[in-house]
């Protein structure tokens, strides 16, 4: 009678209970997906980058606290986190860089409306039209950038302060 | 009630939290009412007409209540604050009424409450930001115009701060010490 339960706590040895493991499959992509809207939608909504990374960040952590740090770190291993938090640092400068090339002044908005008329001039020369796919030129992209990196740090402050208090008790 | 009132009433309801988490001995019993001061933070800034904010130091504070309680559960350890010395209750009392009487000056400079100083001052920023916020950047959002156009470097800044408190976080936390011809690896 016990044998399904048996198979489910030697798949994963660490972690919390069944319930918590069930209820967690369910709502961790929900908050996934409610943490990517609020970053996309950060510059028309309430929100933005860093509270949408939190909260992607947080579907991370629920996985980590349900089902141990093992399968946790398959979906987000550490040093993936660590390069993930330069990565987005790094985009971020090189969106602000963009400005100083494309038009002139660093960190200015070069894919707004009003700024991007010499880029928009450049894309008809080419015969392509004008550039409207962002609305607020690179707010949407600066946000997405620190969402990236917001959500690997907080992953990865909470992984290594769990781990320390895992080796503490081992210890003792 | 008007907001003036709702906002009083919710901050002698945080000041009472923090009264609790400070002098409760129970660590899990302070961790809570730490939790109680965030939502009364949260509600207020909803209140205020602040909802990034209210979002932000929502997110935040989950997360925060979730290492502090993964730090502070099993370990029962009760806080031992120790005797308070003379010395130190007179300088506290001192600095407290110091700051008393600073803001009885600062307070009556700031207007009544819903008039901030800054509708009054010609050009300020802040009224550029909000009435012409939209055309410049296209952002509806007037916060994140703010944040990631007009000041672009104090965000760049914050994330650098962000990035520099990871980096120390992986150093001190590390199992094993670096060896010279070992790969960077994080672990």
């Amino acid at each position: 009678m016990n044998e399904p339960e048996k198979i489910i706590v030697s798949e994963h040895p660490d972690g919390m209970s069944l319930v918590v493991k069930t209820v967690t499959r369910w709502v961790k992509s929900f908050i996934f997906i409610f943490g990517l809207y609020i970053v996309l939608y950060g510059h028309l909504t309430p929100g933005g980058g860093f509270a949408g990374g939190v909260i992607v960040s947080c579907s991370f952590i629920l996985v980590l606290l349900a089902f141990g740090k093992k399968r946790a770190f398959r979906k987000l291993s550490l040093e993936k986190a660590g390069m993930l938090d330069s990565v987005g640092a790094l985009g971020f400068l090189v969106v602000a860089v963009a400005g100083a090339l494309f038009a002139g002044t660093f960190f200015v908005n070069w894919l707004s409306v009003p700024t991007s008329e010499s880029l928009n001039s450049l894309l008809r020369k080419m015969g392509v039209g004008d550039f409207r796919l962002l609305s607020a030129g690179t707010i949407p992209v600066n946000n997405i950038w620190i969402a990236i990196k917001v959500c690997a740090s907080i992953f990865l402050a909470f992984a290594l302060l769990a781990m320390l208090r895992i080796n503490e008790t081992q210890e003792e | 009630m008007n907001v003036e009132t709702i906002t009083i009433i919710f901050l002698a309801f945080i000041v009472i939290g923090c009264l609790i988490a400070i002098e409760t001995p129970n660590l899990l019993s302070a961790v809570v009412c730490l939790g109680v001061v965030d939502i009364g933070f949260t509600i207020l800034f909803l209140l205020l007409k602040a909802p990034d904010i209210a979002i932000t130091q929502m997110v935040v504070e989950v997360v925060c209540l979730i290492i502090l309680i993964r730090a502070t559960v099993n370990r029962d350890k009760s806080a031992d604050a120790g005797e308070r010395k003379f010395f130190g209750l007179m300088t506290t009392i001192t600095v407290i009424i110091i700051l008393f009487m600073f803001m009885m000056k600062v307070v009556p400079l700031f207007g009544d409450f819903g008039d901030p100083v800054f509708l009054r001052a010609a050009n300020a920023p802040s009224q550029t930001y909000i009435s012409k916020g939209l055309e410049d950047t296209g952002a509806a959002n007037a916060v994140a115009a703010v944040i990631l156009d007009y000041r672009g470097y104090d965000t760049l800044g914050e994330a650098t701060i962000l990035f520099t408190a990871v980096i120390g976080a992986i150093a001190l936390l590390r199992k094993k010490p670096r060896k010279k011809d070992a790969h960077h690896k994080i672990e």
